[in-house]
Parts: C-alpha cells; structure tokens; sequence
C-alpha cells in the first residue's frame, strides 16, 4: 500500500489555481525530490498534504485514510511532520531546549505541571539520542537564535523527529547553506531515510541534491504535474528540459 | 563532550544560573526576607511595606508566568486581584471568622473567574487578546461600582479585619509582623509552584508558545489550550495576592479591580525583568518603593514611575535583572 496518495487534487485561491489536478503516490520509504520554477506549486502542495488548508477538490490519503479535512494537530499524530521555508524554531531556547520540549510533546506529557527523575531521564536519554541522530550534540548548550542558518535547519529537522515521523516534509532544507552546511544537510536527509527508514519529500532548488540523493522526482511547473520518474528519466524527459532545466542551463 | 557531561550540566534548568551562584543568590534572599521586621525598622521603613512589596510581587509574578513566560499581553488582571479581595473581604465581613478560610475562597473565586473567562481571551492572539482581557476585566470594576448594597459601591468595602488565625493549641494574632510572615509564606508557596511549573513539561511548553506558536501547532499541540492553562494559573496566584492585600489594608476597593492596577501590574514586571524568575519581585520592591517615598513628597508619583518605566524601557529593556543576567554560550 502507497504511504500517501493524492488523486486530482486542485487548489485555488480566488482566481488563481496554485495547483491542478495534482496525482501523485509515494511508496513507504522513498525519497523523493519535488522540483520546478518558483510559483510551481510545491509548498502549496506541502501546505494541503500537512493541512496547513484543504485541496479545493480531490482526495489525498496518507497510510489507507483520507486527510482532506484533518487539521495539523491530528496529522502531525498520525506521523506527518513538516519544517518550513522559513526555520521555525525557539529562537530564544537553547538547541537541547528546543528539541527537549518536542520530545516532551511527542512523549504526551506536556501538559504535566511537574516532572519526576525517572521521567526526566527519559527525556534527557531521547533527546541525546536525536540530537546524536541529527549530529548537533557539541552545540547542545548554545541559543538556536545564535546559531548559523544551517545548524539552526539541522535543530528543526531534530524537532520534526521527535514526532517519530512516518512521512516527513523538508521544504528547501538546503535553502541558503554554505557547501559545508548542503553536504551536512544532504547526508543527514540521506541517513534518515536509509538508516532510520523515514519516507521523506522535500522540495529542492539545487539540482546536485536533487539528482544525487532522490528515488524519485517529481516536477511541477505552473500548478500542473509536468513529470515524475527517476533521476535519468527526468534529466531525459524533453518536456522538462524544455520547462525547467533548459532555462537553467 | 562525552554525553555523562552534558547530562549533568543539562540537569540545570533554563531559567537558572551556575548552581552555585544561583543557591547563593537564594540563601541571601530568603535570609533577607526572613529578617525583614529586625532590619527594616532600622533603614526608616514599616514592616507593612515589605509585606506590600511581597503581595504585589506575588501578583507580578502570577501575571508573569502569562505574560513573560508564555507571551500573552493580559491587560485585565486586576480582575483576578480584586475578585481575590472582595472575595476575602465579603466572607470576612458576613460569613466567617477564619482569616484562612476568607483567603481560601477568595483566591478561589478569583482563580476560577481566570479558568472560566481565559478561555475566552485566548480565541484571539496579540492586541485582539489584550482588548478581550481589559473588557472582561472592565465589567468586574463596574459591577464593584453599582453594586453598592453588597460590595460599597465606590466607596469600597469596609467593616471586615483579619481575625486570629486558631491552630489546636495556640493562636496567631495577626498583628503588623505576624502578618508579614502569613504573606512570606504565601508568597513561598506561590514562588514553589510557579518554579516548579515553569521547570515541568508543561512549563517548556509555556515558553515554548512564547517563541514560536507555528511551530507547536505543526508538533501535534493545541496552543489555545495550553495559554488558557497558564492564564488559569496565573489568575490564581494573582487572585491569592489580591486576597492578602485585602488584609493588608482591612478595606479594598473597585481600584483593585481597574485596568490601572492591571497596568501597574505589567510595569513591576516589565521594570523587574519579565523574562527573569524573581524580575518581579525586584519591580516590585522598585515599585512600591517608590510609590511610598514619592507619594508622601508629592500626589503626582505616578508621573517619577512613569519616567523611571520609560527610561528602563529603553536602557534595560530586559528589566533591572536582565542587566545582570549572563547566559551560558558555550
């Protein structure tokens, strides 16, 4: 069974149809890369898949039931986390801060006015453990607002893993990094996938990440589905080069 | 760093320093507070003072765990205060003797007007929230007002003082310094309960909401909910506050219920440091100081508050204890 499947999805806004009759699946485990030009589509994709609002017409399912009219809260529950364009963090927390009050949500006891020891060396144990995961631990102590871009990218991507993500949406997580920052972000996206078997989508502007680390690929142009396939497939698909890749190049 | 280090060093919690710099800050303030009736007197002051600087503390620190621990602008806690005061004042003045039990039913009703009215503040965020919570706030100072037959009217409420506290065995009379030690311990025990909030996981999640409400939503929370929590809890410790401070005075009044005090409310907090544990209670001393000595100078003491918030404002933004506060950056 596909992990999450949208079928002829549109969305509007007013007179403007950010997207089209959008059909796509995506196995459990994939990797997959959505690209195309700006104004494309892709984060309103990401915004109907995590409910940030619902498709105007169409279904999407995710794991055998329909997501349309489910709100974030409950989605995020069901193992659909996403980072954003822009990071959202606690800028003003420290990095073992920030990620210790999502592991303490995902545990369900954020609501507890108090905390006993025991407790407390759980979420200490999965906190270390997810900061060693998305290789943060040496900044442990330092404020996230302090932080560079990219490390601060890398304390967002530790949060959405509290939540013990079934599917997890990265919109442009290499947007703004430095060479060193990408690498780190790119092999981290890489072993999350393989080595913590996360089903991810995120959406990419650099096409050395794109081709280098994505199953599959999925491109968008103007609201409309242009192509999907592997790597070869897309650099091969004329309608793309056409669309997307010849201006580029 | 092996990870047994950090661990250790992470079993200190956000809001506090160095461990042992922040045990000895304490110890001297506890000594401090505890000695007040012997060195007071002595600087020219009144013991009754210290036990205003301890109430509007208290109250201070309530709205804080609102507005500087989950950022929300509560503009209508004067509410809880007076309903606090009355509440005390009215059991005092028809239905009991019991000093405790006025102040237990007192705290209770200003407490859960905050449980029952939050929630509707919180549907709206930002100035939206503040409009609500002064409106709301607005309507207990009218029914104050009109009210006369059962609450004074304008006047305020007289004709109830604090009755000797009956313990089996002996009896507290609750004279001047007597008095001072019933407000330090309720002031403890608010204290306790706010730090230990603030250090639990629902604490993290109060300031949390304060530095990124998108991102809560998108972990699974529903934030409304969580900031009419805290809203509950902070109108009880101010509701507790208010309560005292109708024995303080033997009298209260509809002021107790005005946005004025809800305004002077947030200028011991934001004077203090709101994003500091014990920043209230320093606006507080700050405050009231003031308020003391300039009042007996002049009627216009609002006006040296005024100045001494506005150029805080822009100089110690942070408030007097964010001028000391060091953060670890390691």
């Amino acid at each position: 069974m596909s992990l999450l499947t949208l079928q002829n999805v549109s969305r509007r806004f007013g007179a403007l149809t950010a997207l089209n009759n959008i059909s796509l699946t995506v196995e459990p485990g994939e990797l997959r890369a959505v690209i195309g030009p700006n104004g494309a589509g892709k984060t309103t994709l990401f915004n109907l898949i995590s409910g940030f609002f619902p498709p105007s017409d169409g279904s999407i399912m995710f794991d055998g039931e329909p997501i349309m009219a489910v709100n974030p809260a409950i989605l995020v529950k069901k193992g659909i986390i996403r980072t954003f364009q822009i990071t959202e963090i606690f800028l003003d927390l420290t990095v073992y801060e920030n990620i210790r009050v999502a592991v303490e949500v995902a545990m369900g006891i954020s609501l507890r006015p108090w905390i006993n020891a025991a407790t407390r060396a759980k979420v200490n144990a999965r906190v270390e453990e997810l900061m060693e995961i998305v290789k943060i631990s040496h900044k442990a102590d330092r404020v996230a607002g302090e932080m560079s871009h990219g490390d601060q990218r890398v304390v967002e991507v530790g949060i959405a893993l509290s939540r013990h993500p079934k599917l997890l949406l990265l919109d442009e997580p290499t947007a703004g990094m430095g060479d060193e920052e990408t690498n780190h972000m790119t092999d981290l996206i890489r072993s999350l996938n393989k080595t913590q078997n996360i089903t991810i989508l995120f959406i990419e502007h650099d096409m050395n990440i794109v081709f280098g680390v994505a199953d599959r690929i999925t491109v968008l142009d103007n609201g409309t589905m242009l192509a999907e396939g592997t790597a070869k497939e897309i650099a091969d698909n004329p309608r793309v080069q056409a669309a997307y890749l010849g201006q580029a190049a | 760093m092996s990870s047994q280090a950090t661990e250790i060093k992470h079993d200190a919690a956000p809001l506090q320093k160095p461990a042992f710099q922040q045990r000895y800050a304490f110890i001297c303030l506890a000594v401090a507070l505890l000695t007040v009736p012997v060195w007071l007197p002595l600087l020219g002051g009144y013991t009754d003072l210290a036990s205003r600087v301890l109430i509007f503390a208290l109250a201070a620190m309530g709205l804080n765990l609102l507005l500087g621990f989950t950022g929300g602008l509560s503009f209508g806690h004067a509410a809880y205060f007076g309903l606090g005061a009355y509440g005390t004042g009215l059991m005092l003045a028809n239905y009991t003797h019991s000093t405790l039990l006025a102040v237990a039913v007192g705290t209770m009703i200003g407490g859960l007007a905050a449980t029952l009215l939050g929630p509707i503040a919180v549907r709206r965020r930002g100035i939206y929230f503040s409009m609500i919570t002064i409106a709301i706030g607005q309507m207990f100072y009218f029914i104050a007002v009109r009210w006369n037959s059962f609450t004074g009217g304008e006047d305020g409420l007289t004709g109830f003082s604090r009755q000797p506290i009956h313990m089996p065995g002996f009896t507290i009379s609750l004279h001047t310094t007597s008095f001072y030690y019933l407000v330090l311990v309720c002031f403890a025990v608010g204290s306790w309960i706010l730090w230990t909030i603030l250090n639990s996981p629902l604490g993290h999640v109060f300031v949390a909401i304060r530095e990124n409400q998108k991102r809560l939503t998108f972990l699974g929370i529903r934030v409304d909910v969580y900031i009419a929590v805290s809203f509950a809890i902070s109108g009880f410790v101010v509701a507790l506050a208010g309560s005292l401070d109708a024995l303080l005075d033997n009298f209260t009044s509809p002021d107790n219920l005005k946005y004025t005090l809800s305004g002077n409310l947030l200028i011991i907090c934001v004077l203090g440091g709101m994003r500091n544990f014990w920043g209230p209670l320093v606006g507080a001393f700050i405050f009231v100081l003031v308020q003391d000595y300039i009042s007996s100078i002049t009627q216009n003491w609002m006006t040296v508050i005024g100045l001494v918030f506005v150029l805080s404002v822009i100089f110690f933004p942070l408030g007097a204890m964010g001028f000391f506060r060091r953060r670890s950056r390691s």
